[in-house]
């Protein structure tokens, strides 16, 4: 009963930061919520029993990428004025159809979740190891080798990338 | 109820306030020993050698009045503060200031909390609290405070990186990311982990100057250029929380290095019965001594030395500290599959 409040509190939260980023007018705000969503997130995280990934999420994203984000917005001139564009709509059908895509998808998810029994067992508990991190990098480089080594390798890409066009005369 | 609640409580409300209090007599500190390094007598006359002197500035610092300048983004500027002081008092809830200990007939253990993310959560909650100094300098709408906000961030985030493999490599000899357990790895080595990684702890140490903007990384605070940094348009309390949290890290840096690189709560020499005899001074007390010699190093770094220049500081931390630290952490690596 107490796990379902925490949790329903939280959900609560995390939508209405969502929703508060992309309604916000000020970017820096909107940049703001997404940091105070994410730290909520990684509450969720630590609900779930992976204290691991809640430090993650927070140094990764909350305490990362975000800066990063703010750096941008801070420093480019994001704000355009609404006449800018001659049609500020232009975007509205295909916003919807996307918006009706991603709901009809979450909505198969949920329905197929309630056909299927839910996991009985976690694969975590025939592990050799014990404690989240431990088991968290035992999965890692064990069942989900290959893919954990081509996130690293599209990470390298994405890193040389950036030096190649920050630099061009490289 | 009494062992889930209350003495959770009691510890947290000890730990905030003796570090509050901690933070007010380190500026008096500090204030004294660059006094002293610059031939003058630091603060006299508040109390007998000025020892009432942080009281003084508080009461100061709360009667004041406190602005907001009528361009600010006013929430922004007044949760930059905030935002700056929580991260570096939270950290403290992971910082083993000693073992369980038996206290009047219970056993306590002298830390609020050991999660076995210990390690990985200082990191993360600290790399939070830069967005106390980036928004502090958007939200003042101010071309000064917005520079040093930029320069601050800039730095924070390329010292981050080495100190932050350097933990790698101590996680890596110790084998786990728990504080509590990565002195136990201290205690069972039967060595300080400043002479098994002594780069690691170089590095270590000059990352937390450069993280907590201390000099001679204090950039982001040169008078000369950007008139008083991030914090120029603050004043009254909101100026002291920014001021707090700067004292409010050196001594997590402080604490943090006890406890990765000199052992923590542990006596010198452990293991060797001969000095068993100093057993009767408290664990405790022990990690308050070695913090507070590194405290003592960082003022007596700033008295002694002069500022970095920017791009030095930047050369600094990309093209020595960071390529050393990841060699250091491979030489560990293979060290550890090889040889132990």
């Amino acid at each position: 009963m107490a796990h379902a409040i925490a949790f329903y509190t939280l959900a609560a939260f995390i939508l209405g930061f969502a929703i508060l980023v992309v309604t916000t007018k000020d970017t820096v705000h909107s940049v703001l919520f997404l940091v105070l969503d994410f730290l909520f997130v990684a509450a969720l995280y630590v609900m779930l029993n992976a204290p691991f990934l809640a430090v993650i999420q927070v140094l990764v994203y909350a305490g990362g990428i975000v800066v990063l984000y703010l750096f941008v917005v801070m420093l480019v001139n994001l704000k355009r004025p609404p006449e800018a564009h001659s049609d500020p709509h232009r975007m509205t059908k295909f916003g919807f159809g996307l918006a009706g895509a991603v709901l009809i998808e979450l909505g198969a998810i949920v329905v197929s979740g309630y056909m299927k029994a839910p996991a009985v067992t976690s694969p975590a508990q025939n592990l050799p190891v014990t404690g989240n991190t431990e088991q968290v990098g035992w999965m890692l480089y064990t069942s989900y080798l290959i893919p954990f080594e081509i996130a690293s390798m599209l990470l390298l890409v994405a890193m040389i990338g950036a030096i190649v066009l920050a630099k061009r005369e490289l | 109820m009494v062992d889930t609640f209350v003495i959770p409580l009691l510890k947290i409300l000890v730990v905030l306030n003796a570090t509050l209090v901690g933070v007010t007599y380190m500026v008096l500190l500090e204030r004294k020993v660059i006094a002293w390094a610059q031939s003058r007598l630091g603060p006299m006359r508040v109390g007998p050698y000025g020892v009432l002197q942080p009281i003084a500035d508080a009461i100061k610092l709360m009667l004041k009045e406190d602005i907001t300048p009528t361009k600010a983004d006013k929430w922004v500027f007044t949760a930059a503060p905030i935002i700056s002081m929580v991260p570096a008092l939270i950290v403290y809830a992971v910082i083993p200031f000693g073992p369980t200990v038996n206290l009047f007939g219970r056993q306590v253990s002298l830390y609020i909390t050991d999660i076995n993310v210990g390690l990985l959560y200082i990191v993360s909650v600290a790399s939070v609290g830069v967005y106390g100094i980036i928004l502090a300098g958007y939200a003042s709408n101010s071309k000064f405070p917005l520079l040093a906000s930029l320069r601050a961030s800039a730095q924070l985030i390329s010292y981050e990186v080495a100190v932050t493999l350097t933990l790698v490599s101590v996680i890596l000899v110790s084998g786990t990311l728990s504080m509590v357990g990565i002195v136990n790895a201290q205690y069972n080595a039967n060595v300080w982990f400043a002479f098994v990684q002594p780069v690691a702890f170089v590095i270590f140490f000059i990352g937390g100057l450069a993280e907590t903007n201390r000099a001679p990384f204090d950039l982001p605070e040169a008078e000369q250029e950007l008139t008083g940094g991030f914090h120029t348009e603050y004043s009254g309390m909101r100026f002291a929380l920014f001021f707090l949290a700067e004292y409010a890290n050196m001594i997590v840096v402080s604490s943090v290095a006890t406890t990765l690189f000199f052992g923590g709560w542990l006596r010198p020499f452990p293991h060797v019965a001969a000095l068993n005899f100093l057993n009767f001074i408290p664990s405790w007390t022990w990690f308050l001594v070695k913090s507070f010699v590194f405290l003592y190093i960082f003022i007596w770094v700033r008295a002694t030395l002069p500022r970095y220049r920017y791009d030095q500081l930047m050369r600094l931390g990309w093209k020595v500290l960071i390529p050393v630290a990841i060699l250091n952490l491979v030489v560990t690596g293979i060290v550890k599959v090889m040889l132990l």
